[in-house]
């Protein structure tokens, strides 16, 4: 493992050379492929569904950023934890939770995740490591810093993955964990993702070091630049990163390049930049189509790619048939949970 | 005219300690600046330097003498050409209020005793339910019971650590947690940077995977800024998770006006979190309280709200020897029964209820006196069925009005005993400006047993 400041200096470099990531066995690639796949579609649907009036409130679609979570996901092992903020469908299904379960939580059903009490930002799940779903901008990551904390606590090897964007990196807390975290070197990353926008606020109008990598610098916290649009380069970021806080020397952050295709929320009409932009990001660097590209030149056939897409779709529809479905809580689920 | 040395306030709630040790002898020459003397208080040690030049003329205070009162004279200090015989020329200390009550500075020991401080009101007539009859009970100050709860909590329970400000090192900004470092390490006892915000999020991130911190802040007019964590992060994600996930937590530490602290360092926090379900909120007056419960807070599998008042810590009651002493959070407790008027309040509000009680006594009129203990859960019953007895309550609070606790506990009382009320629910309660520094403002601006005594006369038309 090279010193921290060389592991940034020289993934940066590897950036600016155009030079590749490793390469993703075939295996890999059909994984990251099913599984952006089946982020997108839902998401797609989550969309629909909101138009048609069965999703309400707040619903942050994650649609453009698949690479980041499908990426760091197969960096993780059993046991790693995984926090966010309120964009936090895709981290959802990336660690496992069932579609089923997060559609009929937005749609506010019984079978949702969090009995229907929770929505689009507020699911849970113990057994996949899946520690939310945090509405206030950037208070995950002071948690997200305890679920290292407790790691470090119980002496084992976990890791906790933070997630949380460009614009919760202004927020005060965030830097009283980065102390916190590389005073007692606790094993956390924290994957900022930058899809350049915080809601309608472009990096450029928000932020005084727009290099995120750098932003643990005073606190001695290495950071990597990271194309999050290639989740080639996600995962072999993750890899170092995971391998740097399993080895007890404290946190890392890794900055992922991304973009978000949709409006910060369903009701955002994205004044504040331009169709082309968007189509731009979509037509050059679509996560999924690079994958799909890559499968197709090595001779996937059109035949197997489709039968992904079909089973994504299966998922993703009985998932929207389930939500629309399932009874809304029983009202007594009103007074249940505020205490145990 | 030979200057005296008085003994010092350490601290803004000090008012005695011990004089542990005279580093100067009688007709040792002094400098300003040099340290002459170690005191002692029941939260630290610290050294007396002389701010006059000249020769130590007599030690008034012997070492070893214990509860010296705040500006005792302890020595006399003799300026250049004067002599022993000068000092019967010393002033006479200038008696104030605190020094009056003080022991004879006589009362020399061979070694500085453990400290003690004043006993608590103990006007207690009932006899508290949680005790077993016959239970040998030992004296400790609040500072001790809550430390002793922790300690045991940490020793039955690995998963139990206490983290915050100076709570290590410092051995606790106020004492609370002394010896804990000793005892349970550094991994168990963390001192966190100053970092409320960052901290209370890191103590329920942890508590989310199961383990069980004891979050200190130095007060929770700092809890401020990790308000937002303690709220939206503790207090709800159980309910957000549909049950899935919870928060074993405790925040304490001191709320509320200490003395002299001034508007930001005195507010009373108790009707804030008494607001939020998902919060439990405890606020204890006796030292068995602060302990047993303290120890159902941590054991407690919810966010626990542990309100404790810096006045309060060095106060001394009686303390249950037992193995494991855990009264249940939720219960009040009837302090002293009477027929006529009930009064309720907690914490720091109880020493003026106590005390008015005593004087309403004096006057023929029985007060019911209600230790809350919790605001959240709050005991209606013990209140409503007190309050069909007398037909009266007045609520005693050091926090303001509005929207305050005493509005809760009114509204109760209207809503399951209005048709046994012979005069409308009084609320005494701290003024509603901030908190003053003046002295005679900032006793003004807090509740006083005489209100106290005025609002339960007035509801018995007396």
């Amino acid at each position: 493992m090279a010193a921290p400041k060389k592991a940034a200096a020289s993934t940066a470099q590897d950036k600016t050379d155009g030079g590749s990531p490793p390469e993703f066995t075939r295996e890999q690639e059909l994984k990251a492929l099913r599984d952006m796949l089946l982020i997108r579609r839902f998401e797609e649907k989550a969309g629909q569904l909101y138009g048609m009036g069965a999703i309400g409130g707040f619903c942050h679609l994650y649609i453009g950023q698949e690479a980041v979570v499908v990426g760091m996901q197969m960096a993780l092992k059993q046991g790693d934890q995984v926090i966010t903020g309120y964009r936090d469908h895709g981290h959802m299904l990336a660690t496992g939770m069932e579609a089923n379960g997060v559609m009929a939580e937005l749609t506010g059903r019984r079978g949702g995740y969090s009995k229907g009490k929770g929505g689009s930002m507020h699911m849970f799940s113990k057994e996949k490591h899946f520690y939310g779903g945090h509405g206030i901008v950037g208070a995950q990551v002071s948690l997200g810093t305890g679920l290292a904390f407790a790691n470090h606590y119980r002496g084992n090897d976990n890791v906790s993955v933070t997630y949380f964007g460009d614009g919760a990196a202004n927020q005060g807390q965030v830097y009283e964990s980065f102390n916190m975290a590389e005073l007692w070197k606790l094993p956390v990353i924290y994957v900022i993702e930058n899809n350049r926008y915080a809601m309608g606020t472009a990096v450029s109008r928000a932020s005084a070091q727009q290099d995120f990598s750098k932003r643990g610098a005073s606190f001695n916290i290495p950071g990597l630049q990271v194309d999050g649009m290639d989740v080639r380069a996600v995962k072999a970021a993750g890899d170092e990163a995971v391998a740097w806080c399993r080895a007890g020397k404290g946190p890392m952050i890794l900055e992922m390049q991304t973009y978000r295709y949709r409006g910060h929320s369903m009701s955002d009409p994205a004044k504040y930049r331009t169709r082309e932009e968007v189509e731009k990001v979509r037509h050059d660097q679509d996560p999924i189509e690079q994958v799909r590209n890559r499968l197709l030149a090595a001779k996937v056939s059109e035949q197997d790619l489709k039968a992904i897409d079909a089973e994504v779709r299966d998922i993703v529809n009985a998932s929207a048939d389930f939500a629309q479905h399932d009874p809304e809580p029983e009202a007594a689920e009103l007074w249940t949970d505020v205490y145990r | 005219m030979p200057i005296q040395v008085l003994m010092p306030a350490l601290s803004p709630t000090m008012e005695k300690g011990n004089l542990a040790k005279w580093l100067k002898k009688e007709g040792e020459t002094i400098k300003s600046g040099d340290v002459i003397a170690e005191i002692e208080t029941d939260k630290a040690t610290m050294e007396v330097e002389a701010t006059d030049e000249g020769t130590l003329g007599k030690i008034l205070i012997p070492e070893g003498t214990a509860d010296v009162a705040v500006n005792t004279p302890i020595a006399t200090i003799l300026a250049d050409g004067e002599s022993a015989a000068d000092l019967a020329k010393a002033p006479a200390p200038a008696k104030q209020e605190k020094t009056a009550e003080s022991a004879p500075p006589a009362a020399a020991k061979a070694e500085a005793p453990a400290p003690k401080a004043a006993p608590a009101p103990q006007a207690v007539a009932e006899p508290d339910p949680e005790v077993p009859a016959g239970t040998e009970m030992v004296t400790q100050t609040i500072r001790e019971a809550l430390r002793d709860a922790m300690a045991e909590e940490m020793r039955r329970d690995a998963d139990v650590f206490v983290m915050g400000e100076e709570v290590a090192e410092y051995q606790g900004a106020y004492k609370v947690t002394q010896g804990l470092l000793q005892e349970f390490g550094a991994k168990r006892v963390i001192d966190t940077p100053i970092t409320e915000h960052g901290f209370a999020g890191v103590g329920v991130g942890a508590a989310m995977t199961g383990l069980k911190p004891i979050v200190e802040f130095m007060t929770f007019n700092f809890a401020m800024q990790a308000i937002d964590q303690i709220i939206n992060s503790a207090a709800k994600t159980l309910y957000m998770s549909g049950g899935q996930m919870g928060c074993s937590i405790v925040f304490r530490g001191p709320n509320g006006a200490a003395a002299r602290v001034a508007a930001q360092h005195s507010q009373d926090y108790s009707s804030w979190y008494s607001n939020i379900p998902g919060l439990k909120v405890v606020a204890p007056f006796s030292a068995a309280d602060y302990k047993g419960l303290l120890k159902a807070a941590i054991r407690d599998p919810n966010p626990v709200i542990f309100l404790e008042n810096e006045v309060l810590y060095g106060h001394t009651g009686e303390v249950p020897k037992l193995d494991d002493f855990v009264i249940p959070i939720g219960k009040a407790r009837i302090v002293r029964s009477g027929s006529h008027v009930t009064i309720v309040s907690w914490s720091n509000g109880m020493t003026y209820a106590l005390k008015a009680a005593d004087e309403l006594a004096k006057e023929g009129i029985e007060a019911e006196v209600i230790d809350l203990r919790t605001l959240r859960p709050m005991d209606t019953e013990t209140i409503i069925n007190s309050v069909k007895k007398t037909g009266r309550a007045v609520t005693v609070e050091e926090g303001w009005a509005q929207s305050g606790v005493g509005a809760e506990i009114a509204a109760r009382i209207m809503e399951n005993a209005f048709d046994y009320l012979d005069a409308p629910v009084t609320r005494v309660s701290g003024k509603d400006v901030p908190m003053p520094y003046a002295a005679n403002l900032e006793k003004l601006a807090l509740p006083s047993a005489a209100e106290v005594v005025e609002a339960a006369k007035a509801v018995c038309y007396r």
